[in-house]
């Protein structure tokens, strides 16, 4: 029986030409409504215009005192740029490292120019949240929304208190590392570099 | 339910029209002759209410739309423009957004009346899954809507409940980035939230319909929770459940009235009469108020879960909160299975009715916590209280189903009326008079 139904191709058993056409009529209509989807979708993305936009911005910070923080707009989202001051890089870099939520070394979390390796402190104390590999920078540069759900965090400026979340009440140390409240992570780093002593650039590394 | 129709035709061209498209036999079918249970309460008047509201949004808001720009340069402008310098602009749109709130007051009613009443109970579980479905719609209308003025609270809004999207592990930045066509909320998502604030509440005109046909199909379940058993038991839909649908209606668009002419603002928020800036958060970002108990809900969790003894993080805070705040509606649309009573109506369920009142007072005080700041002592509330709300579903209902020793039923819808009739305090005929415990 097998033998005549493979012979003739109408047979029970096996792949006949009319299961080929069923397969291919199905591969050619998912072809199809996958084309048609494709586009549907993908209009959905931050077109070119958008994404242009979204190009590295440079700013002069040389009037931006140790100390002081400015709020700076980069692809439509708010970053904080802040001058630290020496108190400040001591006071994160002594910080037990078990308040923070989701530890980074000051190294990480600070760039720019004018690195000064704070004294002592930042080596010395093996425990303190500024124990280093690398240098420690002197701008603290930061997304201003909050990880948990977006909010623009409150300057809160009390010692080693950088910023309360207003909507959820998370709270974020000087260089934005996430201390208490809802929030999962660190506010997180744009890329940055400084093209000279006074030029910030956001949104491309050196 | 309904049998045979009973539409007789009068005119010659109503019978041409019978023979070609019976358009008026279905509704003669659907809302006149159809029978309803003779005991329904003012608690069933909501269906009808609702199906109004839809209606009344949809009319509103096809004006309003006339003279709204969906650009973010304009759009807030717009808003007041249409309030101040168009002929009965303040009141269409007040109607609009006054109407939202009272929708929602009817929607929680409408389910508080089928959670009590055993409304999702076999052979009704579709229906009750349609209706989530189209609370569902309903949130996400009202969410995209609350956007559109483009004041603080709009955009600070859609800058929380987008960020929901992004706690999906891997891939949550994108699935966000393509939520807003943008890296934050801007122009483009202005203007997809408009093209679906459109497109939406025509899609819960399609799901109502089905809702009212899967309705039809199994018939009202009334306050004794026993099925329609005789003719005795049910009354012609027009003109007895008519009048009454219409007199609670009256009652309900006379109270919404007085907040659309008196106090339109009562239900907002004075911070969404500042056009959003992206660089400032409002001190206190608050949800419209029919969404404060998921936003309690959300807050709820701001502890990361991780393997027991190990500080490997299994869900960080930020997903647990999203996900015990989806949870909190997803569950509702297992309550056909979760209650495993036989018994539907909470009438005869001694044990239930404590239960369910727990709930209702532990749903509203959740809904006060969602509008208070997530420090201090409201945050173990908020804690205690998801605790309340969760438990009512898993364990409790699932519990009592078994433990509960319900009361002696009525035979029938009749026979329950009649007792109410001659005499309030009737003893109730255990035993023989009880319905049978069908599991259906």
């Amino acid at each position: 029986m097998a033998e005549t139904s493979n012979i003739d191709g109408h047979g029970h058993d096996g792949e006949n030409r009319r299961d080929f056409l069923y397969l291919a009529t199905g591969a050619a209509g998912a072809v199809a409504v996958g084309g048609i989807i494709w586009p549907l979708v993908s209009q959905l993305a931050p077109n070119a215009r958008e994404e242009a936009a979204g190009a590295p911005v440079q700013l002069n910070v040389s009037a931006v005192e140790p100390g002081m923080v400015i709020t700076v707009v980069w692809r439509g989202g708010p970053y904080f740029v802040r001058h630290l001051t020496d108190e400040e890089l001591e006071l994160a870099a002594d910080a037990p490292e078990d308040i923070f939520r989701d530890f980074a070394p000051l190294a990480a979390r600070t760039g720019g120019p004018g690195v000064q390796p704070v004294d002592e402190t930042a080596t010395a104390d093996e425990n303190g949240a500024g124990a280093t590999g690398g240098k420690i920078g002197r701008w603290a540069v930061m997304s201003a929304n909050c990880t948990h759900l977006g909010c623009v965090p409150t300057e809160v400026d009390t010692g080693l208190d950088g910023w309360v979340c207003p909507c959820h009440g998370s709270k974020f140390d000087i260089t934005g590392r996430v201390t208490k409240g809802p929030a999962p992570t660190n506010l997180p780093l744009p890329p940055f570099n400084f093209a000279s002593e006074d030029i910030l650039v956001i949104g491309a590394d050196a | 339910m309904s049998g045979h129709s009973t539409y007789q035709p009068t005119s010659g061209f109503g019978k041409w029209m019978d023979a070609r498209l019976p358009m008026a036999r279905l509704m003669h079918d659907s809302f006149v002759s159809y029978p309803v249970p003779r005991n329904l309460n003012a608690f069933y008047t909501f269906g009808g209410i609702l199906m109004l509201m839809l209606v009344s949004q949809i009319i509103t808001g096809v004006v309003i739309a006339m003279h709204y720009t969906s650009d973010a340069s304009t759009a807030f402008e717009s808003v007041q423009l249409l309030r101040r310098d168009v002929s009965y602009g303040g009141l269409m749109q007040n109607w609009h957004a006054v109407g939202a709130s009272f929708f929602f007051i009817a929607v929680y009613l409408h389910i508080a009346r089928g959670m009590y009443y055993g409304s999702y109970k076999a052979p009704r579980e579709v229906l009750w899954i349609l209706g989530v479905i189209i609370y569902l719609l309903m949130m996400a209308t009202a969410f995209m809507g609350y956007v559109l003025p483009w004041g603080q609270m709009s955009y600070w809004g859609a800058q929380v409940i987008t960020n929901f999207f992004s706690a999906i592990p891997l891939v949550g930045d994108t699935v966000r980035e393509y939520l807003l066509g943008g890296y934050s909320v801007g122009n483009a998502t202005l203007n997809r939230f408009f093209s679906l604030h459109y497109l939406l509440p025509f899609m819960i005109a399609g799901i109502a319909i089905l809702h009212v046909w899967a309705l039809h199909v199994t018939g009202q379940t009334n306050p004794t929770g026993v099925e329609v058993k005789s003719k005795q038991d049910v009354i012609p839909f027009t003109p007895y459940a008519t009048i009454k649908d219409a007199m609670a209606l009256v009652i309900f668009f006379a109270v919404m009235a007085y907040f659309v002419f008196f106090l339109p603002d009562y239900l907002g928020h004075a911070d969404n009469y500042i056009e959003a800036n992206p660089l400032v958060t409002p001190a206190h970002i608050v949800p419209e108020w029919y969404f404060l108990p998921f936003y309690a809900v959300l807050r709820a969790i701001d502890f990361n879960i991780v393997i027991p003894f190990t500080d490997i993080v299994l869900i960080d805070s930020k997903l647990g909160g999203v996900l015990a705040m989806f949870g909190a509606i997803a569950i509702l649309f297992f309550l056909p299975w979760l209650d495993t009573s036989d018994v539907r109506s909470g009438n005869y369920r001694p044990l239930f009715r404590i239960a369910f009142a727990i709930f209702v007072i532990n749903a509203i005080f959740l809904g006060y916590l969602g509008s208070r700041p997530a420090e201090g002592i409201w945050v173990p509330l908020m804690k205690a209280s998801t605790l309340v709300y969760f438990a009512y579903f898993i364990p409790i209902l699932p519990l009592l189903g078994w433990i509960e020793k319900p009361l002696p039923r009525p035979a029938s819808i009749m026979d329950a009326v009649m007792e109410k009739s001659q005499d309030e305090g009737a003893a109730h005929i255990e035993g023989s008079a009880a319905e049978p415990n069908t599991k259906g």
